[in-house]
């Protein structure tokens, strides 16, 4: 099966690690990878901060980017639902509207593809070490995908899975809200923090690399132990 | 009361708010308790929530489209009862009527039941000004109103930035309280003193959670049965509403009903469901002998017919409020609104203008928590967007440098080229900042990220020239 892979502008600047693991663990799975080099930004920074002209012109790349896939696949649930939403921003557009509705269509974040597109459940990974999961809201109440990474994550052999107490609350991220409102997504962050620590888990696994960056990036400050990974990463370590 | 409960400027009022850990701590309580509670009674109890909601919404979306036909329907049928019917343009309007009525009934002693919309219109400053004593019966607005008038910060439970010791506190202050903080004890000391005030009262000021177009009827929803009184010992009573909060028949009303009761306070019905048609009638025991409904429109009108019609669905239960994460750490006065939370950052820019209420749609990290509890399926975190949208093309209120960075985001993002050079500077660019893998003190927007947070260090080799070189086969 070919995949088309959004690899988002964070994994491609920050996260290569992410980028690299999503790659193996695809062709692992029987898909073969390609990487189109014309891919910017998805626009959801500009987008979410109201400047949707702006965000429009990065979109409208992406679309020309990304038609011509059979499927699109993102490690990130955030810009993936970006994808899904393309055809609501364009609404009305003659051209671009269909364009988009097209691209939305195909689009999959990284597990729900494994999950729903693959029909595959266990892929087959071993990860020794006690891990608590971090369900970031654009992925679960945008996107809709709830079950895919817990399948996942629960097949893999070595894996001591412990749920995060009020996983379903917002990390604090919310793009240019982590900036803007610095004061109150230290409060949002730092409750997460601690709900983390209060499963003892060794590692805080996710799926949008965003996220874990906002949680990653406050417990690096806070000195604490625990290790982020994508969740590319886990299923991709044997 | 005005709608504006604050000038100080938004940060301020955050930092008050976070630095209140007694708020806080209530906050999280009652987020944690009601969360559950609400999930029993919603999605565990009801296997169907989600066609409640879609008919829930259906209900507002047909009345919203055929408001004037239903607000119609309301008035004659109240002028048939004998009832009185006004219909407020503005805040000014709704005042100067209510206050003729006051005058001409000669009314001194008034209570009144909850209500939002006579805190949106300023109501009670009016009749104070009028010489009138006003008492607040519900318990929340009492505690608060002997409180010098400390503005609410939840619209469903206005005091929940209060606990029994501080509520102890104001009793002895302003009432002669001296027992303790038990809540049974408070409360029976409120009953005793409230008690007297029903009584007393010549004139009974309502809110209204939904009118019944059918029947001219109007129902209130409460778990303390104060309304019930106000409505039946003074001789005259005063309904203000919302132009938007009204029903087409009983049926619609019951599903309405229900599903906030639901949301609010996780409760299948509250104690006390308390529906009133008009006057008293011959045959009637109690209820007043005069009824005036006031209908405000107070800008409700505007938003009909725009893309933010949708927030006029709201049937104020408050359960956005309740999952909001960003509520859970600022508290309901951060908002500097009555109407705080993602319903007030929506509602409050659009009644109150966006000079005062600018910085309420960004307070979101739109996590979509709030639209996914919504009873009427309101798109709350989309019409946040939708005002920064307007705040940045219409307005134009979003700060220069943002600005700047946002056009810069338009060139380089929509430039593959431009994008790939940049990236490619990235590492360079950031150098003098990266120690290690990490940039601790970053420049420009990254300052206020590493303030609280490291930022990893741009790759040096990004995942696309890792990927192109693989192609090549350099692995
Ligand atoms: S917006 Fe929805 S959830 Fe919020 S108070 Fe109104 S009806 Fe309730």
């Amino acid at each position: 099966m070919k995949v088309t892979l959004f690899a988002t502008c964070i994994v491609d600047l920050f996260q290569s690690n992410v980028g690299k693991a999503t790659v193996e663990l695809l062709e692992r799975l029987g898909c073969e990878v390609e990487f189109p080099p014309s891919q910017v930004c998805c626009g959801q920074p500009a987008y979410n901060s109201g400047y949707v002209k702006e965000a429009k012109e990065a979109m409208k790349r992406m679309i020309e980017t990304f038609e011509h896939a059979e499927y699109i696949v993102s490690p990130s649930g955030s810009c993936a639902f970006m994808f899904r939403e393309y055809p609501h921003v364009f609404k009305g557009d003659p051209v671009w509207e269909p364009r988009a509705q097209k691209l939305a269509d195909k689009t999959y974040e990284l597990t729900q593809f494994i999950v729903e597109v693959l029909g595959i459940e266990d892929v087959g990974a071993r990860f020794e070490g006690n891990v608590t999961y971090h369900t970031s809201c654009h992925m679960t109440r945008l996107l809709g995908v709830k079950e895919p990474p817990m399948i996942l994550l629960k097949n893999v052999k070595g894996l001591k899975f412990t749920e995060l107490p009020g996983k379903e609350r917002c990390c604090g991220f919310g793009g240019t809200f982590s900036v803007k409102n610095v004061a109150i997504s230290e409060q949002m962050v730092d409750e997460k923090v601690h709900h983390v620590e209060e499963t003892g888990a060794q590692y805080l696994v996710g799926a949008d690399a965003a996220c874990l960056m906002n949680i990653g990036g406050r417990m690096e400050r806070l000195g604490k132990p625990i290790k982020v990974l994508h969740i590319a990463e886990v299923l991709n370590s044997r | 009361m005005a709608m504006k409960i604050s000038t100080e400027k938004f940060n301020d009022r955050v930092e008050q708010g976070i630095h209140d850990s007694f708020m806080r701590g209530a906050v999280a309580g009652a987020q944690d308790g009601m969360g559950v509670k609400r999930r029993v009674v919603t999605t565990d109890e009801l296997s169907n929530w989600e066609d409640w909601r879609n008919h829930a919404e259906e209900i507002r979306q047909h009345v919203l489209a055929n408001l004037d036909y239903y607000l119609e329907q309301l008035s004659e049928n109240i002028a048939q009862r004998g009832g009185h019917v006004f219909f407020a343009q503005t805040k000014e309007e709704a005042n100067e009527y209510i206050r003729g009525v006051v005058q001409r009934k000669k009314a001194k002693k008034i209570v009144k039941s909850k209500s939002m919309v006579t805190e949106e219109i300023s109501l009670n400053a009016m009749l104070e000004e009028e010489g009138c004593e006003v008492v607040e019966t519900d318990l929340g607005e009492y505690i608060l109103q002997l409180d010098d008038h400390d503005p609410p910060s939840h619209i469903v439970v206005p005091a929940l930035h209060k606990n029994k010791e501080q509520i102890r506190d104001v009793f002895a202050q302003k009432i002669g309280y001296t027992k303790t903080s038990t809540p049974e004890e408070l409360a029976y000391h409120a009953r005793v003193t409230l008690r007297e005030k029903f009584l007393e009262a010549d004139l009974g000021i309502t809110g209204c959670n939904f009118a019944v177009a059918e029947t001219g009827s109007f129902c209130l929803v409460t778990n303390e049965g104060n309304a019930d009184l106000v409505t039946a010992l003074p001789k005259t009573q005063i309904t203000v509403m919302g132009m938007e909060r009204l029903v087409p028949t009983f049926e619609e009303m019951e599903v309405l009903v229900s599903m906030l009761t639901r949301s609010a306070v996780g409760q299948k019905l509250t104690s006390y469901i308390t529906v009133l048609t008009g006057p008293r009638e011959e045959l009637d025991v109690d209820g007043p002998e005069e009824f005036h409904l006031v209908i405000v429109d107070n800008g409700r009108s505007d938003i009909l017919g725009t893309e933010f019609q949708s927030i006029l669905q709201c049937i104020r239960c408050g359960a956005c409020i309740n999952v909001c994460p960003v509520y859970r750490h600022i508290g309901g006065h951060s908002y500097g609104s009555i109407y705080p939370g993602p319903v007030g950052a929506v509602l409050s820019p659009l009644l109150g203008g966006y000079d005062d209420f600018k910085e309420l749609p960004y307070a979101s990290t739109l996590c979509g928590a709030c639209t996914e509890v919504c009873p009427v399926k309101i798109p709350l975190h989309q019409l946040l967007h939708k005002h920064r949208q307007v705040i940045v093309e219409k307005e134009g209120k979003a700060p220069f440098s943002e600005k700047m960075l946002m056009k810069a985001f338009g060139l380089g993002a929509a430039s593959p080229a431009l994008y790939n050079m940049g990236s490619k500077m990235a590492p360079v660019a950031m150098n003098p900042f990266t120690v290690g893998d990490k940039i601790s003190k970053g420049p420009g927007p990254l300052k206020a990220w590493t303030e609280i947070r490291e930022f990893p260090a741009p790759n040096k080799e990004r995942f696309r020239d890792w990927f192109k070189n693989r192609e090549k086969g350099g692995e």
